[in-house]
């Protein structure tokens, strides 16, 4: 369903990813774990036609991702739902308009069939008593939790998690992949997450890849993940000291 | 030192001076195309955002709360600064004009003045410092938030969304806040020319409509709209392209208030000259 065939990327002097290559298959969830700084978010942003690959190609169902067109890179747009690191709410309206705005400003629908759809996924995802607040009157995992309704507004095939569970508590953290683990059986989504959570990432994912210094350094199952016999993949998910990561 | 080793030592001063001059002349290049930049991503977005009038009818809700954020809370502040323009020019010409006798038309002279330049320009000063500024830091922060690129993963235009509504109500704000601070900016001349000056409100009165003259007016009125449209659009491209996180809305702040400053100078000399040569 989404591939990526040897994408570079840099920026300015810094090359950020290197010939990266993977496949994701419908219905998966790909976790893609590292380091801060290793081009994680980079790649996510180039599934969601945010940036653009120096070379390589990025495909969703055999589009190219970089070569869309506005109105092809809208209609992809479309069946993605995407759930930013701060949440992106605005903070000018409710928490009930912002989860509306996808239908209500594309104008998809009826405008009552938008807001009842709102506030079933609210309902869903436990926010009824939060509809009428503003999003500064909420907690940081509120706002996550309204942020992936707004995702879900318009039914997308694919969800793109960036750090998901960053600056949670461990309670919060489990609720949210709970969350993820249960829109994916009940939606039947194909989830992309980054993540440098390694408990998270195991929870979650069918397969997760690791980027080292913008190279895919392994891509396997959790199982495949955890016995690797690669070095630098080995210290990251023990979180040792010693070994060829560099402390930054 | 020989020879040898002088001739070492002035070349590598000659290279460092060759180097600061093409780190001086690749910084002035980096940066005027930078503005080049910024002038293209402008002008782009004022036609997209023209293209946009057509959704008018479903933001208007947003537009008369852009509207309110910008005239009605900026009453206050219009009232004072006007009020006390026209003291001052009131004073100040009233002074000079009684010299020759001829203080009992002041309300002839602040009334052109104000029509014709004053109004358009100092309104436009108050609303880029109040409203312009906050559009820009509120773009910027939205930017940075990532609120911007949720926007675009919805589908949803931030041109359609954000600038639209905000340059709508600025092509009426303004113009009404210029007509506004003439109504203001009279009182203020009129109080001081009867306290400083002994000319009567009547006789203010009188020669100040005779000083309204038709064309000042629409001149005024349409450099009033022009600042409004191009201090909407710099205010809302500084936002969109800000970086740097809380640095960079800062920079985005305050390089939307110079750029408007200068924007409006520019525009109202050939508006001026335009009408008038």
């Amino acid at each position: 369903m989404i591939e990526f065939i040897n994408v570079n990327k840099s920026f300015g002097e810094k090359q950020v990813l290197k010939d990266v290559s993977f496949y994701i298959k419908k219905g998966e969830t790909f976790s893609i774990i590292g380091q801060s700084g290793t081009g994680k978010t980079v790649a996510l942003r180039h599934i969601a036609g945010l940036f653009k690959a120096d070379s390589g190609q990025v495909l969703i169902d055999g589009v190219d991702v970089g070569e869309a067109n506005s109105f092809q890179l809208s209609q992809l747009r479309f069946r993605m739902g995407i759930l930013f690191q701060s949440g992106a709410l605005l903070n000018w309206m409710n928490v009930r308009d912002n989860v509306a705005l996808p239908l209500v400003e594309n104008r998809i629908g009826k405008k009552k069939d938008a807001y009842d759809r709102a506030d079933y996924l609210l309902n869903v995802l436990q926010l009824d008593d939060a509809r009428f607040k503003m999003p500064s009157g909420i907690s940081g995992g509120m706002k996550k939790r309204v942020a992936l309704a707004r995702a879900l507004v318009t039914n997308p095939e694919i969800i793109l998690y960036d750090e998901p569970t960053s600056g949670l508590d461990p309670v919060m953290t489990s609720m949210i992949d709970d969350l993820i683990l249960s829109t994916q059986e009940r939606f039947k989504v194909t989830s992309v997450v980054v993540t440098h959570d390694m408990k998270s990432a195991y929870n979650i994912s069918d397969k997760i890849a690791m980027l080292y210094k913008g190279l895919i350094v392994q891509c396997g199952t959790p199982d495949e993940i955890k016995s690797s016999s690669n070095e630098i993949v080995q210290q990251f998910v023990q979180g040792n000291l010693e070994g060829p990561i560099e402390a930054k | 030192m020989n020879g040898s080793q002088f001739f070492t030592v002035m070349n590598s001063e000659k290279n460092t001076l060759v180097n600061n001059l093409y780190d001086f002349l690749h910084d002035i290049g980096t940066e005027v195309l930078f503005q080049f930049k910024e002038l293209g991503y402008g002008t782009i977005m004022f036609f997209k955002t023209v293209y946009y009038f057509k959704n008018i009818p479903h933001k208007r809700h947003e537009i008369v709360k852009q509207m309110y954020n910008a005239g009605v809370k900026s009453f206050l502040v219009a009232t004072v600064v006007a009020v006390f323009t026209g003291m001052i020019l009131g004073f100040q010409f009233g002074l000079e004009m009684k010299e020759f006798g001829m203080e009992n038309r002041i309300g002839q002279l602040i009334m052109s003045v104000l029509t014709r330049e004053m109004s358009p320009f100092v309104s436009a000063i108050v609303l880029i410092s109040s409203v312009g500024s906050a559009i820009a830091a509120e773009i910027a922060t939205m930017h940075e938030s990532e609120e911007i690129d949720a926007l675009v993963m919805m589908s949803i235009s931030p041109v359609k969304f954000l600038v639209m509504p905000r340059l709508v109500a600025m092509m009426i704000v303004f113009p009404l806040i210029c007509v506004y601070f003439t109504f203001f900016g009279l009182i203020g001349a009129a109080v001081i020319s009867q306290t400083k000056l002994g000319v009567s409100y009547n006789l203010f009165y009188k020669y100040a409509v005779e000083g309204l003259h038709f064309k000042a007016t629409y001149v005024g009125l349409i450099k009033s709209f022009t600042f409004g449209v191009v201090v909407t659009i710099a205010c809302c491209t500084k936002g969109l392209n800000s970086e740097g996180g809380a640095l960079g809305v800062g920079r985005a702040t305050r390089s939307s208030v110079i750029v408007s400053f200068l924007l409006i100078l520019i525009l109202g000399f050939y508006i001026t000259s335009m009408f008038y040569s």
